[in-house]
């Protein structure tokens, strides 16, 4: 069998103009549908920065919340009611809202402002400069050191800014796993005071993030809360709410989505005409092998084989573009969003085999229609 | 034993109305050691005689015999593996693969044969050597003179030693002095006692060579005669 497959391996490398060109069309359309679904992942993992920072199991909201961001507030008394339900360890207040920073020079930036539970801090970041217990002094503000930071002109501990007319000064740096989709520096203080500097509606918690007794306990906590006019979500469907959100009610996620299926598309119709143009030329020697004794199966291993080289090089080449593009990309924009994740490997390498699967499939049925007998007669 | 046994052969294309009788009860024995030819008009019926003969088209009637083996009773990998084993193939148009070397080319039905690839090259570059041109081994058949590519074609078809080579057509492609040095090299080289040769061919410049002639007309036999060949 070895043999059989070294001349098909043959036949379709020697065959540069066209090997090139089924290389190209794969690995042209694996490096985009890569490109744009790790662009989507990455905008994704921006998106729900927040939720996956916090790191809280069960996320209380109001109903109509699309996205981590566009909170709703809820009145306090849900709070309690949240506390005293059965399943519940403890429940803790969120507050999550945008604030206009006033640098040294005079110039505003936007900032994200997270409001942490008082009393257990709930949700706190991992510092890497300065004591967390500082948060609680006055005017205390912890600062998220990631690509945004430079925006707020690189703070260290003690720089002090006017934050919406108030006084704030920097207490602790920190790093968080995550930074967000809006290209905002993010602050954290504790919830009363960020209630207390920036303008609120009456109801003032954003979320109440729940610590259930157990995992088992979650869908009764989540029918109490819905009893309450309220929903409550794991962190995983909160994410998943926050995706769907941007995939199907944004024309990012549907242009990116729209994208990726041409690329697919574009990428299966170069590779399925020329391999089909490759079969086509060598018709005639196809059935002379079949005229000699090779039975269908060899021919369709042959082709299946071709079909699969060509798949798992392009592949191959087609990530390799992607990472360096990325790479690339990443030395001049530093909080550039794209991340490969195993799902857009496992996606486009999917996407990529039915390329091949279909390619060779119109190949394999052209190729076993050869009647050896049309051989002797051309 | 007789090389090959023809008996009541008929194969018809098509159905009523625009049915073609392209061979009508035609029976013969080829036997080795023999060249034998099979000749007519454009249209008597020559490729499709042939490939019934070497089993690649199914009769609609009669029986073949090579070696006393009904081939058409065989199931279709074992038909397949009768031709891989027993019958070497030489097509008008050659079907060499431009993209293998001359001597991949020859070497295709050994690998067919599941024989391992440097053993199959190595017996594929002796069968060139056989039929004088081993230095063009490693060349694309592309390169190579219509000539030459014949005899890549018949190292080809003899590279497994078949009981049976039928060749179609051998000369079309080649101009008439060299058709006709290939067809002697065949019988002077290529033939002996174990091996039977048909050859279905138009051009009257190679008929010395034919040990017999069978003479095809409307697809019947009309007469089979000893060619100017015989010994
Ligand atoms: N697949 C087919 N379908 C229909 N008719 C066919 C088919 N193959 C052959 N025929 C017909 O059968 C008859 C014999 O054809 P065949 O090719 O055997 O002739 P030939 O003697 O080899 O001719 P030539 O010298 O031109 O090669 C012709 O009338 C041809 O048109
Ligand atoms: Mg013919």
């Amino acid at each position: 069998m070895t043999g059989i497959l070294k001349i098909a391996y043959k036949l379709l490398v020697n065959d540069k103009g066209k090997f090139a060109a089924l290389l190209i069309g794969i690995t042209f359309s694996v490096f985009l549908m890569i490109q744009q679904t790790s662009m989507f992942a990455g905008m994704m993992r921006k998106a729900s920065a927040t939720v996956t920072n916090t790191g809280a199991k069960v996320w209380v909201m109001d109903r109509a919340v699309t996205s981590v961001a566009s909170s709703i507030p809820m009145p306090d008394f849900m709070r309690d009611a949240a506390r005293s339900m059965k399943g519940v360890k403890f429940a803790v207040p969120l507050y999550l809202g945008a604030g206009l920073a006033r640098l040294q020079d005079g110039t505003y930036q936007g900032v994200s402002i997270i409001g942490l539970d008082d009393s257990s801090l709930f949700g706190r970041p991992e510092l890497i400069e300065g004591n967390i217990e500082d948060i609680y002094a006055e005017n205390g503000f912890v600062v998220v050191e990631d690509a945004e930071s430079p925006k707020l002109e690189n703070p260290k501990l003690g720089t002090t800014f006017e934050i919406n007319d108030n006084r704030g000064v920097i207490v602790g740096i920190a790093k968080v796993p995550a930074s967000g989709l809006f290209g905002i520096p993010t602050l954290y203080t504790t919830f009363s005071r960020a209630i207390q500097y920036i303008p609120s509606l009456r109801s003032t918690v954003s979320y109440i993030l729940i610590e259930p007794t157990s995992v088992a306990a979650i869908p009764g906590i989540k029918i109490e809360i819905n009893k309450l006019g309220y929903e409550a979500l794991t962190e995983d469907e909160f994410i998943d709410r926050i995706t769907n959100f941007y995939k199907y009610h944004t024309g990012m996620g549907t242009n990116i989505l729209i994208m990726t299926v041409i690329s697919f598309i574009v990428g299966l119709s170069i590779s399925a005409q020329t391999f089909y143009t490759f079969v086509l030329e060598n018709l005639d020697r196809f059935g002379a092998l079949k005229a000699m004794g090779a039975k269908g199966r060899e021919l369709v291993y042959m082709l299946l084989f071709q079909a699969g080289i060509t798949a798992l090089a392009g592949y191959g080449l087609g990530i390799g573009l992607c990472t360096i593009l990325i790479a690339a990309a990443r030395l001049r924009v530093p909080d550039y969003a794209s991340v490969i994740t195993f799902g857009n490997l496992a996606l486009a390498f999917g996407m990529v085999l039915v390329i091949a699967a279909i390619s060779s499939y119109i190949a394999v049925r052209r190729v076993l229609k050869i009647e050896p007998f049309d051989i002797f007669r051309s | 034993m007789n090389a090959i046994e023809a008996r009541d052969l008929s194969k018809w294309f098509g159905e009523g109305e625009t049915r073609t009788n392209a061979v009508q009860n035609v029976a013969f024995d080829a036997h080795f050691q023999e060249m034998l030819f099979i000749v007519g008009p454009s249209g008597s019926g020559k490729t499709t005689l042939l490939s019934m003969l070497s089993g690649i088209l199914r009769p609609n009637q009669g029986t073949v015999k090579i070696k006393d083996q009904d081939i058409w009773s065989l199931s279709a990998d074992k038909l397949a593996d009768m031709r891989l084993h027993t019958v070497g193939f030489v097509f008008q148009d050659f079907h060499l693969f431009p993209k293998l070397t001359t001597v991949e080319n020859v070497a295709v039905p050994l690998i067919l044969k599941r024989r391992k690839w440097d053993e199959a090259i190595k017996e594929a570059l002796q069968a060139l050597e056989k039929v004088g041109i081993a230095q063009r081994a490693g060349l694309s058949p592309q390169k190579l003179s219509g000539g030459e590519q014949q005899r890549v074609a018949i190292a080809r078809a003899i590279v497994s030693q078949p009981d049976i080579l039928v060749l179609d057509e051998p000369t079309a492609s080649l101009d008439g002095d060299t058709g006709r040095k290939i067809v002697e090299f065949v019988k002077r080289d290529i033939l002996n006692a174990q091996r039977c040769i048909i050859i279905v061919t138009h051009d009257d410049r190679i008929s010395e060579f034919a040990d017999r002639m069978i003479k095809m007309e409307d697809g019947r036999v009309m007469e089979i005669e000893k060619g100017q060949g015989h010994a």
